[in-house]
C-alpha cells in the first residue's frame, strides 16, 4: 500500500505528527528514474560495495549475497554503477529507463 | 492567604526561583538542558548544585545556549523523560523556533520562566513581553502573581502538561518575585512526589520494541490537519488545568482556577491584571471597598489557553473595565490581554450591555507600578462608570512623556 494512497483527517490522525516507523518502504520512489541499474549475476564478486554505498538501500541482499535491485525504491542515482569495481566491465551498468 | 492544612508541609522563606529550584528538586525530572540568563539563571543553578549534591537523580545538560537548550528537552521528552528547563526574556527568544517543535511534537516539558523584558534596548528587569511573545507556540501559560503561586503552578504543571500533552511555562515577574523573599508553604517531599506520579509517555524514542517516527514533514495536504490537532488540544487543556487544580486542592489545601477574582461581588469598576503587580492593586482595592467604592480585580493565572467565556462571565456586570497590560504589542493599537479581553467580550456577550474598556501599558522594563498608580486608574474608571467620556482607549501609566 502506497501510504500517500488515503489521506486521514484531523480527527484521524494519530497525535503530534507521530508516524509508525520504518514505512518509508511503502513509499514507491521508483518512478523517478531515468535511468535504472542493470545487475550482472555472472560479473558480480559480491564485494557489496554497491549495497554499502546505495543511498536508499536498494541492493537486495539474500543469505549475505547480493540478489538483485530493488527497483520500486531504486532512483537511479548510479552510485553502484559508479563504485563497482568489476574490470574490464562492471557488474552494474547504468541503461536509459525505458519509457 | 497562606492557610497549612498539610500537617507535612512546612513554611520556608523562598525568594521566586528558590521556590522554583525547590519545587524541581521534589518533581525530580529524568532530564534537566538548560542555560543560564538573568534573572532565571539561579532556578537552574540552585537546582544544578541539588544534582551535583546528589540530592535529586536528575540528569542535567549543561547546553552552550537557550536554542540548545530546548533542543536537548525535545530530545530528552521524545525519548521518555520527564524534562524540564528554565529561562528568560532573550532565551525564551533564541528558543523560539524550537517552541513551536516542542508543541508540535506535544511534548509535555515544563519550563520555568521568569519573565523580563526583551531588548532592544537591552534590559533585565520584569516584564512579561517575553513570555506574551510566545502566546501563540502552543505552550500552556501559567502566570504567578507570587513565589507561592510559582512553587504551586510548578507543580501543577507537570501533571497539566502530561495529561494535555502540550509543553508548559509557569512564570514569576522577574527580580520583582524571582528574586523577593517570601513566606512559602511547601509541602513534603513525598506528597510532591506522590500528586506529580510517575511519568508514562504514549511514545519513546528509547522503546526499540515500539519504534514510531516523530517530527516528519507534513506537505500541504496534512499540515493544517496537524495543527488544528494543536489547537484543540489547547482548547481541551482547560478542563484538564481545572482538574488538575482541584486534585491539588485535596492534597496542598490551596485552590487555584483559571483566574482569581478579588472583591468581584457586584464591582461596578475593575481591573484585569497578570502577575506580581495584582498584589499591589488588592492593597488599593481594600481600601477602595473601605470607602465604599465597588472595586474589583481579575487576575488571570491561566493566560494559555484564554479562558474568554468565563472571563466574560465574570466581568459581564462590571461598568468599566481597565486592562492593565506589563506587556506592549506594536500592533499598532491595543496591548495583547486587552486584545484577548476584547475578543472575548465581543464573542460571549453579543448583545448584552458591555463594559467600557480601557487598556493600560505599565511596568515595562521593571518600571514600578505604585498604589497611586492603581488609584488613577480606578479614578478614572470611575468617572468612566458616571458617564465620562472614555477619551483614549489605550495609555501608558508611569511614563515620562
Amino acid at each position: 500500500m502506497n501510504i500517500t494512497d488515503k489521506k486521514l483527517s484531523a480527527k484521524e490522525l494519530p497525535l503530534g505528527d507521530v508516524l509508525d516507523a520504518g514505512t518509508a518502504c511503502q513509499f514507491i520512489t521508483g518512478g523517478w528514474r531515468s535511468e535504472r541499474p542493470v545487475w550482472n549475476k555472472e560479473k558480480c564478486i559480491q564485494c557489496m560495495l554497491c549495497w554499502v554505498s546505495c543511498p536508499d538501500s536498494s541492493i537486495e541482499v539474500t543469505d549475505g549475497k547480493v540478489s538483485g535491485i530493488d527497483l520500486e525504491h531504486c532512483k537511479g542515482c548510479g552510485i553502484c554503477a559508479k563504485e563497482c569495481p568489476v574490470k574490464p566491465v562492471k557488474a552494474i551498468l547504468m541503461e536509459a529507463e525505458k519509457k | 492567604m497562606i492557610t497549612t492544612t498539610d500537617k507535612k508541609g512546612h513554611i520556608a522563606a523562598k525568594t521566586g526561583n528558590e521556590v522554583m529550584a525547590e519545587a524541581m528538586r521534589q518533581i525530580a525530572p529524568d532530564v534537566v538542558a538548560a542555560y543560564p540568563i538573568t534573572p532565571a539563571t539561579e532556578v537552574v543553578q540552585i537546582f544544578s548544585q541539588f544534582v551535583a549534591d546528589g540530592l535529586v537523580p536528575t540528569e542535567f545538560v549543561a547546553v552552550e545556549s537557550e536554542h540548545s537548550a530546548m533542543s536537548a528537552c525535545i530530545g530528552a521528552a521524545a525519548a521518555g523523560a520527564r524534562t524540564m528547563t528554565g529561562t528568560s526574556s532573550q532565551g525564551l527568544a533564541l528558543m523560539w523556533e524550537m517552541l513551536y517543535i516542542a508543541a508540535g511534537l506535544r511534548l509535555p516539558i515544563v519550563m520555568a520562566e521568569v519573565n523580563r523584558a526583551l531588548s532592544a534596548p537591552i534590559n533585565i528587569h520584569g516584564d512579561q513581553s517575553d513570555t506574551m511573545g510566545a502566546r501563540d507556540a502552543g505552550w500552556i501559560q501559567i502566570y504567578s502573581e507570587n513565589s507561592q503561586e510559582a512553587y504551586d503552578n510548578m507543580i501543577q504543571a507537570v501533571r497539566i502538561a502530561e495529561k494535555a500533552k502540550l509543553p508548559t511555562m509557569v512564570t514569576t515577574d522577574g527580580f520583582i518575585i524571582s528574586h523577593c523573599m517570601e513566606v512559602v508553604e511547601m509541602t513534603a517531599d513525598e506528597e510532591v512526589k506522590k500528586f506529580v506520579g510517575p511519568y508514562k509517555p504514549e511514545h519513546r524514542l528509547l522503546d526499540v520494541d515500539k519504534p514510531f517516527t516523530l517530527g516528519a514533514i507534513d506537505l500541504q495536504d496534512y499540515y493544517f490537519e496537524h495543527r488544528w490537532q494543536l489547537a484543540q488540544a489547547m482548547r481541551d487543556a482547560k478542563p484538564i488545568i481545572l482538574e488538575v487544580a482541584k486534585d491539588f486542592a485535596k492534597t496542598f489545601g490551596r485552590n487555584y482556577g483559571l483566574f482569581e477574582e478579588y472583591r468581584m461581588d457586584e464591582a461596578e469598576i475593575a481591573i484585569v491584571i497578570i502577575g506580581s503587580a495584582a498584589g499591589t492593586a488588592k492593597v488599593v482595592i481594600d481600601a477602595l471597598r473601605a470607602k465604599g467604592i465597588k472595586a474589583g480585580l481579575i487576575k488571570i493565572r491561566v493566560f494559555r489557553p484564554f479562558p474568554a467565556a468565563e472571563l466574560a462571565a465574570a466581568l459581564a456586570k462590571v461598568k468599566a473595565v481597565a486592562v492593565m497590560d506589563r506587556a506592549d504589542s506594536c500592533s499598532g493599537t491595543f496591548a495583547p490581554v486587552f486584545s484577548d479581553i476584547a475578543s472575548a467580550l465581543y464573542t460571549s456577550l453579543a448583545g448584552q450591555a458591555m463594559p467600557k474598556l480601557i487598556n493600560y501599558v505599565y511596568g515595562l522594563g521593571g518600571r514600578d507600578i505604585m498604589p497611586e498608580h492603581f488609584n488613577e486608574v480606578f479614578g478614572r474608571l470611575e468617572k468612566i462608570k458616571a458617564g465620562g467620556p472614555i477619551g483614549e482607549t489605550l495609555s501608558y501609566i508611569n511614563v515620562r512623556m
